[in-house]
């Protein structure tokens, strides 16, 4: 009985209509919510807790947007920047120092190599919250709590980051072209530097991207270790404002207007980088 | 520093090994080694430099904490003193009912949440993949699309729409003359699920896509060819030789499930039903940050640790049993 039989016979339970209809649906999950959040930031407050969404009478889009920026003395900007700078610093930081390691990991044999690449792979399974007490206490021995760099040092460390520079060395960097590079005398940090991290470019930008939406989620890190507003990242920041919004309900469309702007640099990072970091999901998935 | 003493040792080790072709190429050779060694002490110390600052003596201290406790001498005067305690913060964890409570409701999402996730990512992949998917580049960046937006901001958007007054799906449900509550005692947790879910479902699904696309045709041709309609071709061919992501996918969800924060942290705000020890992490941060007990905290945190290795552990293990029982 060949395949069209067979499935002639039965009730078409999963024909291309309804594997459509299904697929569908689970975008229109996906994605009404992101069209809520566009809707609701063109509204003002009365519109918004009027939950007439569609109506365009009351479009003060840009009224919310200069709202958002004047709130507080202008705070929104203040984060805005600081996210930048932990997300897009940290990242790019964050993913040479892991992507380096796990090269040398791939290329160089030492002793008790494959333990130490345990001891890489365990540090992934800890949870953030269990670090955050002990990293509060040596960040305050240090005098660095409420500090830039309580936040931005803790993010650097990417130990998946290290798994994943392993993976891109075995695969785009052929040890054939280091030994090449040897035979002519070069020394190994400036065929790493020369050499093999231009291959490495489209892991290096994975690793990076990986990171870049990391931090700029990051939430509890920020929460335990800054006091001072003007060093919040927009996550923190919009916490802190929703909580406003209870009592001070001004605060709903700025909030509204604020989300909707930090999710922008992550779209366009996914948009402009696509063609890294779909290569960068296949070597993680294949282990 | 770790790594440039370890990458050291093995030079002697070297040297024993190979045998001797001549003295001025043995020197050469050990030269090179000895080059390649440093090389890697390079590349690797600042990655392990950071390690073990923000992870390995984190862990310790967490550890160390979780012994000691800072006594008030008595009627408050003089000096703290730190003291062992020995395991009487684990006992005063272990047996505080709203660090159990916690660690159920963890339980709980758990068992709604990765199921969920796995299976659901897994089938809209195996959908994609199957060729009949109309506007198939269209779908999938629509479903990725939430993974752009940070935890937080999902958390929010989500809040509202449980919101009544401004949530348009309440106003929905309300003209159909259904009233329901998202944040209630028994839709929290669900209502928590489907916040995980909506922003990590295409991420997977990507992951599981990605992962697809490597199976080799011939293998998919072969099964046609062999009478297999799609869904057996999808469920039984396919499905077994995407096993690698499957266990990575459910590791990770895993993972970030048991550190349950972000999502009970904000809808605490607007919702009684989420106490500020709703899931371990808000305990750890509640009892650190809120009570300033650290041993308790310390204590807490390396209970979670524990759960979080053990069952990341199960999971690695049951799924290679099955790997090798298959392989029989």
């Amino acid at each position: 009985m060949s395949a069209a039989d067979s499935s002639l016979l039965r009730p078409k339970l999963l024909g291309p209509a309804t594997v459509n209809v299904v697929v569908a649906v689970s975008v229109l999950y996906t994605l009404l919510p992101v069209l809520w959040l566009v809707l609701a930031s063109a509204k003002n407050r009365d519109a918004l807790f009027s939950s007439d969404l569609l109506s365009l009478s009351d479009f003060s889009f840009l009224q919310n947007l200069k709202d958002l920026f004047a709130m507080d003395g202008g705070l929104y900007g203040r984060w805005y920047v600081n996210s930048l700078l932990y997300a897009v610093l940290g990242a790019a930081v964050g993913a040479l120092v892991s992507v380096a390691c796990g090269y040398a990991f791939d290329k160089y044999r030492f002793r008790h190599k494959e333990k130490l690449f345990g001891l890489v792979l365990a540090a992934v399974m800890v949870p953030q919250t269990v670090l955050a007490l002990p990293l509060y206490l040596m960040a305050s021995e240090a005098g660095l709590v409420n500090t830039f760099w309580a936040v931005f040092i803790p993010v650097l460390f990417n130990p998946f980051g290290v798994y994943l520079g392993r993976i891109f060395a075995r695969g785009y960097v052929p040890d054939e072209v280091l030994e090449a590079a040897r035979v002519d005398g070069a020394g190994e940090l400036t065929t790493y530097a020369r050499v093999a991290l231009r291959m490495l470019g489209p892991g290096l930008i994975t690793v990076f991207l990986f990171q870049l939406t990391a931090i700029w989620n990051n939430f509890f890190l920020p929460m335990v270790m800054l006091s001072d507003q003007d060093l919040y990242p927009v996550s923190l920041g919009l916490y802190q404002w929703n909580s406003s919004a209870s009592v001070s309900p001004e605060y709903y469309p700025v909030v509204i207007m604020g989300s909707l702007l930090a999710v922008l640099p992550l779209i366009l990072a996914f948009v402009l980088l696509q063609r890294f970091w779909r290569s960068g999901l296949t070597a993680g998935a294949v282990k | 520093m770790t790594a440039t003493t370890h990458a050291r040792v093995p030079a002697g080790a070297a040297r024993a090994a190979s045998p001797a072709p001549s003295d001025s190429g043995l020197r050469a050779r050990r030269a090179a080694k000895r080059r390649q060694l440093t090389a890697a002490g390079v590349l690797m110390t600042p990655f392990f430099a950071l390690l073990v600052t923000v992870f390995l003596v984190p862990v310790g201290t967490a550890v160390y904490l979780s012994f000691f406790s800072d006594d008030q001498p008595g009627l408050g005067f003089g000096p703290e003193r730190t003291v062992f305690v020995g395991l009487r913060s684990y006992a005063a964890v272990l047996t505080d009912p709203t660090f159990l409570g916690g660690l159920g409701t963890v339980a709980l999402y758990c068992l709604i949440y990765i199921p969920l996730m796995v299976v659901g990512a897994l089938a809209l992949a195996l959908l994609l993949d199957s060729g009949v998917v109309r506007l198939r580049a269209f779908a999938q960046l629509g479903l990725f699309l939430p993974h752009a937006v940070p935890g937080i901001i999902a958390a929010l958007i989500w809040l509202y729409l449980y919101t009544p007054g401004i949530s348009p799906v309440i106003e929905l449900f309300a003209k159909g003359d259904i009233t329901i509550d998202f944040l209630g005692v028994h839709t929290v947790v669900p209502s928590i699920v489907n916040i995980a879910l909506w922003s990590n479902l295409g991420y997977n699904m990507v992951v599981f896509y990605a992962a697809l696309q490597a199976v080799p045709r011939e293998v998919i041709e072969a099964s046609v060819v062999d009478g297999a309609g799609p869904v057996r071709t999808a469920l039984q061919v396919k499905t077994p030789l995407v096993r690698a992501s499957i266990v990575m996918v459910s590791i990770f969800t895993l993972i970030w499930a048991l550190q349950l924060f972000t999502e009970p942290m904000l809808l605490s705000q607007s919702s009684p039903m989420i106490s500020s020890r709703f899931s371990p992490s808000m305990y750890i941060y509640d009892a650190a940050f809120t009570r300033n007990n650290y041993s308790l905290a310390a204590a807490a945190s390396v209970v979670l640790l524990v759960c979080t290795i053990a069952l990341s552990y199960g999971v690695t293990r049951f799924t290679s049993r099955a790997d090798s029982e298959e392989a029989r």
